[in-house]
């Protein structure tokens, strides 16, 4: 689903030029529950950036779907970005004059579904969520965990090939993070892709496969030994 | 094109414009004011522009009045200080000389350059009236109002005949209001004449409404003036330059009377063409001026728009980031925001030209029709109207150009960081 080879990225700095990233090659397969660990600035935001189609590298190949991503304009990414990837962000990031389900249905606007199968399907992955009764309350009006789930809502609606969660829980208390995090499993579990950034070991620990990196490079990759007495 | 028809889009458009009601007002207000003011300036020198119109079109405007007086000069052995006469033959002349006249009318009158008016009896009634003998072809320079009847015509004049056209004022002061003056006879300086016609004040006559014209020849011969005239009006040509007729005509005239050609006060003239001209003038002057300021103002109007949107789009910068994360295009972000800017001028550009409307309609009602003001029916026309509003349109979707270009030249990652 995710290939990367050999993958660069430095930024400018003044005069000077930052490397963040330094040949990193990694490879996720549709289905996988990943998560990406790091302290701050070891590089991980960045990669979930160019995952994302959010920003370009500069060095390297990376294959989205199995189309390799390069020559990239900003319309050919806001296409790929809307049909194949479903974004989570720490802050939420809803449009905050918009109800939970109007903030729903947008990428379905964006795909060029018409208005009222749009507030259909909007609904559905409200219902998903168990936001349903909900669906008309401005996000000024919803808890930290209810915001959340409408954004992994909203991740959902256009049925991307991945869903990105940029630190899903890190505005959230523990109690909240685990229903959040409870949430990405069973989408995973029903076959979607989950690629999960984090600080954190116990959100790392629910997912499948944790890639450590730092100061831009992988330095470790390996599945989680789950305990079977669930 | 499609996505201007789109329900979706205008409703994003609505949204964005609820959430800053004040600030869209005031925006709103901005260009308002300059259509405003553009449409009831345009209107008011366009009433300005008829009321003048008005006051002049009894005129023919391209015209010279010229009369005789006394030379200055000695020439030719004639002392200074000698009265000259104008004379029918000049009139001839001047007309076949000068080929930028379009016809000459020669005047004259008892009662108003010095001597007693004329005497008119009726019945018992007696009373003194100004006496003007005139051609049909005063009709062409100075229009006359008639009331009742005719003006004089070419058969009058051929057979010096004994008619005359009165004016309203001596309707009322020599006959009874149920009395008809058409057919009716007068005794004037002492013969009969019947009258043919009553006739009204045009508004810029020297006659006004207290004379009686009769046939030019009768005058003559009733008078004994011989071949004199009083004085004569050249209307000339409406493209010629009126200031060159009125010198030709003199240079001719100073030739035909053996005058020194450098004698300026021998004749006597009012170039009206030349007031007139000076008249056009300002209200051309006053016209530019209008569309200077109206322009400029609608101008200021859009600009503040532009930079308001530009303001809108900083603060939006995260909602720009997230609909791109989303999947929104920069021709989507763009659309949206020239769009809104569109919608902006539109709304407030039509809204102007409407309270612009009412304002003229009101003016028309308190200040048109007065006395004393040129002030006429004070419109703009529809194409202009409609000229003003695409322009507003090209103009606001030209300054949208520049916030829409702002929001989409930022990256989505910087968009998002943007708390």
């Amino acid at each position: 689903m995710i290939k990367i080879e050999n993958l660069h990225k430095s930024y400018p700095m003044g005069k000077e030029s930052l490397h963040v990233l330094k040949g990193l090659n990694l490879h996720i397969k549709e289905g996988e529950f990943v998560s990406i660990m790091g302290a701050s600035g070891s590089g991980k935001s960045t990669l979930l950036n160019i995952v994302g189609l959010l920003d370009i590298h500069d060095e390297g190949a990376y294959y989205l779907n199995g189309q390799l991503i390069e020559k990239l304009d900003e319309k050919k990414a806001a296409v790929l970005r809307n049909k194949f990837l479903g974004f989570v962000f720490q802050s939420f990031n809803l449009i905050a004059y918009k109800t939970a389900l109007e903030n729903v249905a947008l990428p379905l606007y964006y795909k060029g579904v018409g208005r009222k199968e749009r507030q259909e399907i909007a609904m559905q992955y409200l219902d998903k969520v168990e936001l349903k009764d909900w669906a008309n309350h401005l996000p000024g009006e919803l808890s930290g965990g209810q915001k959340q789930r409408v954004a992994i809502a909203r991740a959902l609606v256009t049925q991307p090939k991945v869903v990105l969660a940029d630190e899903p829980t890190g505005a959230l208390d523990s109690t909240t993070s685990n229903s959040v995090m409870e949430l990405l499993k069973e989408i995973n579990r029903e076959g979607m892709t989950v690629f999960v950034i984090t600080h954190e070991e116990e959100i790392a620990n629910d997912t499948d496969r944790i890639v450590r990196l730092r100061d831009g490079v992988i330095i470790s990759d390996e599945k989680v030994k789950k305990n079977i007495n669930v | 094109m499609k996505f201007i028809f789109d329900s979706d889009v205008w409703q994003e458009i609505f949204g964005s414009i609820k959430k800053s009601k004040l600030r869209t007002a005031i925006t709103i207000i901005g260009v308002l004011w300059g259509i405003f003011l553009f449409i009831t300036l345009l209107g008011a020198a366009r009433g300005m522009e008829n009321g003048f119109d008005k006051e002049f079109k009894n005129l023919a405007t391209n015209s010279i009045f010229l009369w005789a007086q006394s030379t200055s000069m000695p020439n030719k052995g004639f002392q200074r200080g000698r009265q000259l006469r104008l004379k029918r033959q000049d009139v001839e002349a001047i007309n076949k000389q000068v080929p930028e006249i379009a016809f000459v009318v020669p005047r004259d009158v008892q009662g108003v350059f010095g001597g007693p008016p004329a005497k008119v009896k009726r019945k018992t009634n007696s009373k003194t009236y100004k006496l003007f003998g005139d051609y049909p072809t005063l009709d062409n320079v100075n229009k006359v109002k008639i009331l009742a009847g005719r003006f004089i015509n070419v058969n009058d004049i051929d057979n010096e005949k004994k008619i005359c056209i009165i004016g309203e004022k001596v309707v009322d002061e020599l006959f009874e209001i149920d009395e008809k003056p058409v057919g009716d006879y007068l005794e004037i300086n002492g013969s009969f004449f019947q009258i043919v016609g009553t006739y009204k004040d045009n508004g810029n006559s020297f006659e006004g409404d207290d004379s009686i014209y009769i046939p030019f020849s009768t005058f003559r011969k009733i008078n004994n003036t011989g071949d004199n005239i009083g004085w004569m009006v050249i209307a000339a040509h409406k493209e010629a330059d009126i200031l060159k007729v009125e010198k030709d005509v003199k240079t001719i005239l100073r030739r035909r009377h053996n005058v020194h050609q450098e004698d300026e006060r021998a004749f006597g003239s009012f170039n009206f063409g030349e007031m007139f001209a000076k008249i056009t003038g300002f209200v051309k002057g006053i016209k530019f001026l209008t569309w200077f300021v109206g322009i400029s103002t609608l101008i200021a109007g859009v600009i503040a728009i532009g930079s308001i949107l530009l303001i809108t789009v900083k603060e939006r910068t995260n909602e720009i980031g997230i609909r791109r994360a989303l999947g929104a295009t920069p021709s989507n972000i763009k659309g949206q925001i020239v769009l809104e800017s569109v919608f902006l001028t539109l709304v407030a550009g039509i809204l102007g030209i409407i309270f612009g409307g009412l304002v003229l309609i009101i003016i028309n009602s308190t200040l048109a029709g007065g006395d004393g003001f040129p002030f006429v029916n004070p419109t703009v026309n529809i194409p202009i109207a409609i000229g003003a509003v695409f322009a507003l349109v090209t103009f606001g979707s030209l300054i949208g150009m520049i916030p829409a270009q702002r929001a989409v030249s930022i990256r989505p990652i910087e968009a998002l960081r943007d708390e």
